[in-house]
């Protein structure tokens, strides 16, 4: 049962585009599909959509619930709903599950037009600026010129900050939280491990696992395991698991002393196992490799030399920049560079900096500081629609 | 002394041109800044550390940065202020000089409001045998923020020795005007100040 505040039973929609795309990458597709979720209600003037960009292993589905799935409640439920910080009674809120990505829309394990067969490697690399060209028509498609704010968490929020260059005249607010104007060495490299695990398990098949009959679980779980290290703090996980023992069902008293083997010994290792198997059992490994090759190549400075400064310069929107003070991913200190390239510019910006113990899982979290800054900046964006015809 | 602001704010509002660009550091809520975009057609930021009041500054409709001012400015490029406010947050300065000497970097001029240690009625206290406690220093001796206590001679000194010079002086007494032995009688001073 939806809880109260809830966006209640939703539906994801479709939609095709049969003009080709053309990607960063030179590549370009045509045919494909995006699946998508609305809630609220579209004003008259058009002018009250936000749109909810995800991050890597989310989708559509960021509110409500599904008829047939009562309890895969969506993953931004605290954030977007009535009466919530992204209020549904007066916005109307796009999820839009991203190209590449494996929860509907067209990827890797899509069939190629070519072949009649999936993708698999085939399926052309990715950026965040093609996914947001690709969100750009399912916003025409949906009458949508410009959004009253475009907003996303990590590689969400740099899908919110690539708006808001490439389409200036159509966002009005970018909210981007716990996100980065680019990926550091060590980003790249907790990537490059992921992946590594994911191509060299024998079950991947060079990408082709599909025709085989497999999926290359191990490689998924240990990909997860590392991401899921880096999502968390070194205190919450010290909380959460310290160097608690994990109880085997063959314990008959409560263990206090090591069993000396490899198996699993320590509760955190018992908990990043089940992560990692949960996630393997519903996430596709190629669309893992194509979303951290996104975050990667995402680097908006390198065509301007590095200068971001420059590369945000055309923006036009008003942002909002969150960060948590023990997100180690994303650091406060790369969110301030955004803050600063954006003053620079001259842009109205505002900053918050929660001291929330998480990490960079925080954003996904409910702490009160951060939900009342959402709420506020929200607050903010309704009085802007309602400068724009957007009457209730 | 109208608008509801503070009246060393409402002081420091009268010397802000139209349509300045401002930067206010420990904004508080954002009542100055809200009060200059509002009358005199200003642009700007706060810069506030307190969580509450960065969501004020927020509800003002208030830009507002969220960070401890003696981190540093280098955030904002010099010179991109024409105004740059610290109001009753000096005195809780560590690097006072530092603070100072930043503000006349990214700012054309700077002002500042403060509490005039040198009140008459503080040797008095002392002489009493007691710390002076005040509308201006509301604090105990053990649970002051404030650091950095100045003399309006002190701190016309310490512009003087960082190479910035005067543009204008206001002292007020219990949010009124003091003209006559403001040294002494003033509880609060007002400064603005440029390099060289």
């Amino acid at each position: 049962m939806p809880l109260p505040g809830s966006v209640g039973v939703v539906t994801p929609q479709r939609m095709r585009f049969d003009a080709p795309l053309a990607l960063r990458s030179g590549a370009s597709i045509a045919g494909y599909e995006l699946v998508y979720e609305t809630y609220g209600t579209l004003n008259a003037a058009r002018s009250n959509a936000v749109l909810v960009c995800h991050a890597l292993n989310a989708g559509h589905h960021v509110a409500g619930v599904h008829r047939d799935a009562p309890d895969d409640i969506g993953w931004w439920d605290n954030m977007v709903g009535p009466g919530k910080p992204v209020d549904t009674d007066r916005f109307f809120v796009i999820g839009v599950n991203n190209l590449g990505s494996c929860f509907g829309s067209t990827g890797p394990m899509s069939p190629n037009p070519a072949t009649g067969k999936p993708y698999g490697p085939d399926f052309p690399v990715l950026t965040v600026e093609d996914w947001v060209h690709a969100q750009a028509r399912l916003a025409d498609a949906l009458g949508i010129e410009r959004f009253a704010a475009v907003m996303g968490g990590s590689l969400g929020g740099m899908q919110a900050l690539a708006w808001s260059t490439l389409y200036p005249a159509r966002i009005a607010h970018c909210v981007a939280v716990a996100t980065a104007p680019k990926l550091s060495a060590q980003n790249i490299g907790f990537n490059e491990v992921a992946r590594r695990a994911i191509i060299t398990d024998p079950d991947f098949h060079g990408g082709r696992f599909y025709d085989h009959g497999v999926v290359p679980a191990r490689g998924l779980q240990v990909a997860r395991m590392i991401g899921h290290i880096t999502y968390l703090s070194d205190d919450v996980m010290g909380e959460k698991f310290g160097r608690a023992l994990r109880q085997h069902a063959s314990d008959i008293v409560l263990r206090s002393d090591y069993r000396f083997t490899f198996d699993v010994e320590f509760e955190i290792e018992s908990y990043l196992r089940y992560q990692g198997e949960k996630f393997s059992g519903y996430f596709d490994a190629n669309t893992y490799l194509l979303i951290t090759r996104a975050l990667d190549y995402y680097d908006p400075a390198l065509q301007h030399g590095g200068d971001l400064t420059l590369a945000l310069a055309p923006a036009r929107a008003d942002f909002l920049l969150v960060s948590f003070t023990t997100d180690w991913r994303f650091a406060p200190g790369r969110s301030r560079e955004i803050v600063e390239a954006l003053l620079a510019n001259g842009r109205r910006v505002t900053y918050a900096e929660i001291d929330a113990p998480h990490g960079h899982d925080a954003f996904l979290l409910d702490d009160a500081q951060y939900m009342a800054v959402m709420r506020s900046w929200f607050e903010r964006v309704d009085a802007w629609v309602r400068a724009h015809g957007g009457g209730r | 002394m109208s608008n509801g602001l503070r009246p060393d704010l409402a002081l420091i509002a009268d010397w802000v041109a139209p349509g300045s660009q401002v930067l206010d550091l420990g904004c508080g809520d954002g009542a100055l800044l809200a009060y200059l975009q509002a009358a005199k057609g200003c642009r700007g930021y706060g810069v506030e550390i307190n969580d509450a009041q960065v969501l004020a500054c927020l509800r003002a409709g208030v830009d507002v940065i969220q960070q401890d001012i003696e981190a540093g400015l280098g955030m904002f490029h010099a010179p991109s202020f024409d105004v740059v406010v610290l109001s009753m947050a000096i005195q809780m300065t560590h690097q006072t000089e530092r603070v100072l000497r930043e503000m006349s970097e990214v700012g054309g001029e700077g002002i500042v409001s403060l509490p005039n240690f040198g009140h008459w009625s503080h040797p008095w206290a002392i002489l009493r045998g007691r710390m002076p406690v005040s509308r201006e220093l509301p604090y105990e001796w053990y649970n002051t923020p404030n650091l950095h206590m100045a003399t309006v001679r002190d701190f016309e000194d310490l512009l003087g020795r960082l190479g910035l010079t005067i543009t204008g002086r206001a002292f007020l007494s219990d949010g009124r005007p003091v003209r006559r032995a403001p040294a002494l009688r003033a509880t609060q001073a007002i400064y603005r100040f440029r390099r060289g």
